[in-house]
C-alpha cells in the first residue's frame, strides 16, 4: 500500500486528464451530492457531508477538509453505463423502400472518482444482467468496456446505508482500478492507494507516492472499521428467499400498498434494477421512425400489460413484485441478491418506505410463527 | 399511386385561454409537416377559411361553461370521427372549474358591471362529461409534441408514446434530485401524470399537476407526507384545486382537505 498525500491529489486528476479520460467525481448539484464532470480536485465537495434517511436528504458543512465524508448520492453508475434513453435505430423511407439505420454508440472514455464499495458490486451485477450470456448489450458493453474506476473506502455509513449485511462494503475489495482510503488526523490529510488492475498499477507509477508505514495503514483500517460498524440498517439475508416466497399472499402488502405512490422512485434510484421498455416514434409524414430503449419501472401499469390488461392492477402487487424479485428472486435468476444495500430506494422513496423494515416485518412474522409451533401459541406480531 | 385523401382536421374553442390550440402553431419545425400531412378545414386562431364537416379529427380545447356551449360540443362530436381533448380545460375543466366550489352569481356580481348580461352555468364540466372523447392530451397548457405525436400515431395507426406513469419517472431519467426528499420542497410530482419532461423539478420547483393525476395515483399517502414536511390543510386543498381541480381523485383530495382545513379554522375559532 502506498499514500498519495492530498496536495498531489490534483495530480491524479490530471494524469486521468492527460489519459484521455473525462473525470467524474461527486459534486453538489441541486442541494445533493451527485456524479458529474469535474475539472480538478476543487469541484469536489470538501467538508461537506450528507445525512440521509427514509424520504429525507440533506447537506452538511463539516470542520474537516475530507472530500469523501459522505455516502452514496441519487445517482449511480448505472445512469451512465445504462442510459436513461438510448437510441436504437432509426428507419429511413417509405413503405417498400427504406434504411434501417443503426446509429453508433455514444461510449464516451470516463474515469468515474470516488465510486463506493456498494457501487462496484452494483455494477457487478449488472454487469453480469447486461454483458453476460451469449447477447451481451452492445450499449452497456461499449460503454463500460472504456472507464477507469477509482474507488473510495467509505469513511462513513449513512442512516439508510446497510452494505455490511450484504457483504458488499464498506470496503471495496473487487472490480476497481485503483482504491483510496482517505485519512484525515492530527493535520495531516493524505490517501491509502492500491491497485487492482493492470491498469490501475500503470497509473500509479505516474503519481507521486510513497510507501505506506504501519501506523498509516492502521488508519486507514480502522476508517474501514468505523464505516462498518455505524450503518444505520440491517438486512439479515438468511434463508430470505423462503421468507418471501413463502408470503406471496400476505396482510402486509396492503399495508405497504396504502403508504406506496408507486411512483417508481426507488427502481430509478436502484443501482441495479435494469428495466428498460421500447418506443417506437415516427414523423407526422412517415418519412423517418425510431425506435428507443428507456428506462421503465415495475411500479407502472404498462410495465405488466399483455393483451387484454396489466397483470399487476394492485400496487401491492407491485411492491410485492419488486421487493421479491430484488432481494428472493434474483438470487435465483442472478446467483446474487439483487440489492447491495446502498439505501437509495429508502433515502430517495418520496415517503420513505424501507426495504430492510418490510423485510424485517416478513421475518419476524415467521420467527412469531415457528416459536408458535414450537411452543404453542402466544402473542403475536401485528403481520 | 392511389394518394390517401388529407384527413380534415379541425380546431374547437370552449372556455380556455388559447394556449393549447397555439401550441399547434407553436410547432415551428413541424409545422410545415403536419400542414402537409392534415387539411386544416377549421382553426379560427390560423385561418378565416372554414370547410363544413364532417371532420376526421376535431380537437377541442377548453370546457363546458355555458349552455350554449354545452349545444356546440354536442354538433362537434356528430360532425367530428375522432374527438381529441387538448389541454387540462378539457379533460378536467382547468382553472375555472374551480367556481364549482364557490357561488358564481357571488363571482358574476364581483366582476361585472351588468351582471344581467351573463349567461351561464352553475358548474364548468369537462368535455368527457357531455360526449364521448376519443383521446385526452394533458396539461397546461399540452406539451407540443404530445399532439404532433398524437397526430403522427393516429395517421400512421399507431398506439400514441403518451406516459400515464408519474413525473418521478422523468425526473430521475434526466437525473435531477428530487426536490421533495432533498429540500424538502412539496411536490405533485408524485400523483402527476408524467409528459412535461419534469419541468418544475428541474428549476428546483415542487410540480404543480399541470398534467393531472397519474395512473393509480395515492394523493391520501402524498397528503399525509406533505403534513410531515408542515404543508397547511388549507394549502394541500389548494394544490390539488389548480388545473386539473375537477379530476376524480384531486377533487376527492381537495375536498378531504379543505373539509380539514375548515374544522381546523373552526377549532382555531372555538380556542381564541
Amino acid at each position: 500500500m502506498q499514500v498519495l498525500m492530498r496536495e498531489d491529489f490534483d495530480t491524479l486528476i490530471e494524469k486521468l486528464q492527460g489519459a484521455d479520460y473525462e473525470v467524474i467525481a461527486p459534486r453538489i448539484r441541486e442541494g445533493a451530492i451527485v456524479l458529474d464532470t469535474v475539472d480538478s480536485a476543487g469541484d469536489l465537495p470538501a467538508g461537506w457531508t450528507d445525512e440521509q434517511e427514509g424520504g429525507r436528504y440533506t447537506l452538511h458543512r463539516t470542520d474537516s477538509p475530507s472530500l469523501f465524508h459522505y455516502t452514496v448520492g441519487p445517482t449511480s453508475l448505472k445512469s451512465f453505463l445504462y442510459p436513461s434513453r438510448s437510441l436504437l435505430c432509426r428507419v429511413h423511407g417509405g413503405h417498400n423502400d427504406f434504411d434501417v439505420e443503426e446509429p453508433e454508440i455514444e461510449a464516451p472514455q470516463r474515469a468515474f472518482v470516488g465510486v463506493r464499495a456498494c457501487e462496484l458490486h452494483a455494477m457487478a451485477i449488472q454487469d453480469h444482467v447486461f454483458a453476460g450470456g451469449r447477447h451481451p448489450d452492445p450499449v452497456y458493453t461499449a460503454r463500460r468496456n472504456n472507464i477507469f474506476l477509482v474507488a473510495v473506502n467509505c469513511s462513513k455509513a449513512g442512516n439508510t446505508c446497510f452494505c455490511a449485511s450484504m457483504g458488499t462494503g464498506p470496503e471495496a475489495t473487487a472490480h476497481y482500478d485503483l482504491v483510496l482510503t482517505e485519512v484525515v488526523e492530527d493535520g495531516t490529510h493524505y490517501f491509502l492507494i492500491d491497485a487492482g488492475t493492470k491498469a490501475g498499477r500503470s497509473m500509479l507509477d505516474e503519481l507521486p507516492l510513497r510507501p505506506a508505514r504501519a501506523a498509516e495503514e492502521e488508519a486507514g483500517a480502522a476508517v474501514v472499521r468505523n464505516a462498518a460498524g455505524s450503518m444505520g440498517r440491517s438486512l439479515d439475508t438468511e434463508g430470505i428467499e423462503d421468507v418471501f416466497f413463502e408470503n406471496l399472499e400476505n396482510p402486509l402488502w396492503q399495508e405497504v400498498a396504502e403508504r406506496c405512490l408507486t411512483c417508481s422512485n426507488c427502481t430509478m434510484a436502484c443501482p441495479t434494477c435494469f428495466c428498460s421498455t421500447v418506443e417506437d416514434v415516427s414523423t407526422i409524414d412517415n418519412d423517418m421512425a425510431e425506435r428507443w430503449r428507456v428506462w421503465d419501472s415495475c411500479f407502472t401499469t404498462n410495465f405488466s400489460y399483455v393483451f387484454g390488461g396489466a397483470i399487476r392492477k394492485a400496487s401491492s402487487s407491485r411492491y410485492r413484485h419488486w421487493i421479491t424479485h430484488k432481494l428472493a428472486a434474483w438470487q435465483e435468476q442472478f446467483g446474487t441478491p439483487g440489492c447491495v444495500g446502498c439505501g437509495r430506494c429508502i433515502t430517495w422513496c418520496p415517503v420513505g418506505i424501507d426495504i430492510t423494515e418490510e423485510a424485517a416485518v416478513l421475518r419476524r412474522q415467521k420467527e412469531t410463527r415457528q416459536g408458535e409451533a414450537r411452543y404453542g401459541a402466544g402473542t403475536r406480531t401485528a403481520y | 399511386m392511389h394518394t390517401p385523401r388529407k384527413p380534415k382536421l379541425a380546431v374547437w374553442k370552449f372556455a380556455s385561454c388559447d394556449g393549447c390550440q397555439l401550441s399547434l402553431l407553436d410547432c415551428e419545425d413541424e409545422l410545415l409537416a403536419v400542414a402537409n400531412s392534415v387539411s386544416i378545414a377549421y382553426f379560427p386562431e390560423a385561418t378565416r377559411a372554414e370547410v363544413d364537416g364532417p371532420y376526421d379529427i376535431s380537437l377541442v380545447e377548453g370546457s363546458i361553461s355555458t349552455g350554449e356551449d354545452a349545444e356546440r360540443i354536442q354538433m362537434i362530436r356528430d360532425e367530428s370521427n375522432l374527438l381529441i381533448t387538448i389541454g387540462a380545460c378539457a379533460t378536467s375543466g382547468g382553472i375555472q372549474g374551480l367556481r364549482n366550489f364557490a357561488n358564481v352569481d357571488h363571482y358574476i356580481n364581483t366582476v361585472y358591471a351588468h351582471p344581467e348580461y351573463i349567461h351561464t352555468l352553475r358548474n364548468v364540466s369537462p368535455i368527457s362529461q357531455h360526449v364521448f372523447v376519443d383521446y385526452e392530451v394533458r396539461g397546461c397548457p399540452i406539451n407540443k409534441y404530445h399532439l404532433v405525436e398524437v397526430l403522427s400515431a393516429h395517421l400512421a395507426g399507431r398506439r400514441p408514446n403518451i406516459p400515464s406513469y408519474s413525473v418521478c419517472v422523468e425526473c430521475k431519467r434526466r437525473g435531477t434530485p428530487c426536490v421533495m426528499v432533498a429540500h424538502g420542497t412539496p411536490c405533485m410530482g408524485p400523483v402527476t401524470q408524467a409528459g412535461c419532461g419534469a419541468i418544475c423539478p428541474a428549476y428546483n420547483r415542487g410540480c404543480y399537476g399541470c398534467y393531472g393525476p397519474s395512473e393509480e395515483c395515492n394523493t391520501q399517502a402524498l397528503s399525509a407526507w406533505w403534513t410531515k414536511l408542515g404543508v397547511e390543510d388549507a394549502d394541500i386543498a389548494r394544490s390539488y384545486r389548480s388545473y386539473n381541480a375537477l379530476s376524480g381523485v384531486f377533487r376527492r383530495e381537495g375536498s378531504r382537505y379543505a373539509k380539514k382545513a375548515a374544522a381546523g379554522a373552526t377549532n382555531e375559532e372555538r380556542r381564541q
